[in-house]
Order: structure tokens, then sequence, then C-alpha cells
């Protein structure tokens, strides 16, 4: 796995979309379309809680930060920006 | 197609008879698959299958056996012990005259050490375990349930837990807890990166992946004819 703790915000942004497209089997181009208010659990019916589990521990083995039970909400996991600015403040408090 | 196979039963009762899914031509090369587990395994079954088509159209027996407890199997999945399937799988080699072992994913927790073979993406049991205890209590918030993964692993440990639908005994998560996959002589890694693209146990829903088939086949059959892996 590939852990990068000096991400700016343009590699982060590649990263998480990389991430989202392995997850629902997007194609690169759909995942790089995802803008801030895209929905995510909760409005993808695919996105179910065995598929976020997923997408947060692989998370955590790609940008190397550590996400316990407190930090996982509805808000941080609804849009894509939430998740963003979520793995930011990870990524920021190393 | 679909064949049998009889595991030791571990209390000495009569063996039960478990499915197994086999390309069994009789030749030389006879691949054991361990699968991978749980969740993974439902999206994985179908590119296991596929990698399995392609190593018989190039002259290898690849054999499938279910781990007891999972899919047809009838033994109860909540008695089932790290222990056991790793007895199942070595009962498995023996019986089926396996010559090598591909295991994937947590199945490389059971993989036979006397085998020699691959791991494919090898998952370790505690991070089995914190995905699994991750989907539960995030599926519990949104129930509006308070479960913690702390309170969650002491609940496994003592008396078991179900997990993704899936019920795990005490001893199996005790064991999991722990549970790392260990090269055996002859085995080695074949980490996701070395085949490219997306692991397909991340996708939420089952997928499949022709070129990602091609390639672990491809690696196989490539260090099975005696280039470096």
């Amino acid at each position: 796995m590939t852990v990068s703790h000096n991400l700016d915000g343009a590699a982060l942004d590649l990263e998480l979309k990389g991430l989202i497209a392995d997850v629902l089997g997007l194609d690169p181009e759909q995942a790089q379309a995802l803008g801030p208010d895209s929905g995510l659990f909760g409005h993808l019916p695919e996105l179910d809680s065995m598929a976020v589990a997923g997408l947060l521990t692989e998370m955590e083995d790609r940008l190397g930060i550590v996400i316990e039970d407190d930090d996982v909400d509805g808000e941080m996991l609804e849009t894509y920006g939430a998740l963003r600015a979520f793995a930011e403040a990870k990524l920021g408090g190393c | 197609m679909i064949s049998t196979w009889n595991p030791p039963a571990p209390d000495g009762d009569m063996a039960g008879e478990e499915l197994l899914v086999a390309f069994d031509r009789g030749r030389d090369l006879r691949l054991l698959i361990c699968p991978a587990w749980f969740d993974e395994a439902n999206k994985l079954r179908r590119f296991t299958l596929e990698v399995m088509r392609r190593l018989d159209r190039a002259g290898v027996d690849c054999l499938l056996p279910d781990l007891p407890g999972c899919n047809e199997s009838l033994a109860p999945l909540e008695r089932q012990t790290l222990e056991g399937w790793r007895a199942a799988m070595t009962a498995a080699a023996e019986a089926l005259r396996a010559t090598h072992v591909l295991a994937i994913r947590a199945g490389a927790l059971v993989a036979p050490p006397a085998l020699p073979g691959w791991h494919y993406a090898a998952q370790s049991g505690p991070k089995l375990l914190r995905g699994m205890i991750r989907a539960r209590t995030i599926a519990a918030r949104e129930a509006g349930l308070a479960e913690t993964s702390e309170a969650l692993m002491a609940e496994g440990r003592a008396q078991g837990l179900t997990l993704g639908g899936w019920t795990i005994g005490p001893a199996m998560f005790a064991a999991l807890e722990m549970a790392e996959p260990a090269l055996a002589p002859g085995q080695s890694d074949l980490a996701q990166s070395a085949i490219g693209g997306p692991g397909l146990w991340l996708r939420a829903e089952p997928g499949e992946d022709a070129a990602q088939a091609d390639r672990l086949a491809g690696r196989i059959v490539q260090s099975l004819a005696g280039a470096p892996a």
C-alpha cells in the first residue's frame, strides 16, 4: 500500500477519487467528475455500510491515517466534499 | 465440475462431506485454492473462478473447496475455528492431491504450509476484523444504536459476534485478532500492485475484471514454468 503523508490538495483529491472509483467500480473520468456536493453514503445504494467500512479501511492504508469510531458520522460520509475535508483534517493533525 | 471431498470430523464422528469446484483432469499440476473469507468471498468468487478457468486452459488442475461452514457446507459456521479451517485446507490438499496452493486474501491464513504457491493480496486477521466491525458500527449508527468497536471486540472474544451476517464464534474471533499470514518455504506474495488495477474485494458490489484474471493466472503459469514470480 502507498502511504503518503505529504499530500497536497491535488494529490489528496487524486487518491480519494481513485479510492472511490475502486469501491464503486467507476471509470477514472467518472470519478474525476465528483464535486464537493456529490452525494455518497445515503445517496448511492451500492455504498452500504460494508462498502463504506472498506473505503475507510483503505483510506487508512493509503493515506497513513487512523480513523476512530467517533470520527465516523453521517455528515462526514454524506458528500465527497465532507469526506475530503475529513481526510484533510486527519492529515493535518498527523 | 462440482465434486465432493471428505474432511476429517473434528470430534472423531463420521466425516462430513464438503463440496468443491474442480477443474480436475488428472494432470500433474494441481492447484488448491484457499478462497477469500466472508463478504470478500462473495465479492471475489467470480474472479476466483475466472482465474481457475484460465489456469485450466493453461493445463493446471484447479481445486476450490468450500471452507467448512461456508457456502453449501453442512457444518455450522459459528463452530468453526482458525485451527479447524487450517486442518480442513491441509486435509483438502491431501485428499485432492494438490501440488501447489493459491491463497486469496484471508485464505492466506489457512494455506497449507507444506505446499509451494502464492498468497494473492494476503489479508491479516486484525484487518479483516477491523473492516467488519467498522461496517457493523456504521450500520448500527444508521439504525440509531450506539455500538463501539471496543465493546464489540470484547463481546466477540467472550461469546462470538455476527458481523455482516457471518456468525463468528469466540475461538475464531480471538484467533483472528492475532492471525498474520505467513509464507511457508516455496510460497511467495503476489501483491495487488503486481497484478494492477483495483482489488475487486474493494468493490461495493461483486464485480469482475478479465484483465486482472489474465494477469494473475499468467503470473502463476509463468512461475510454474520456472520463471521467477
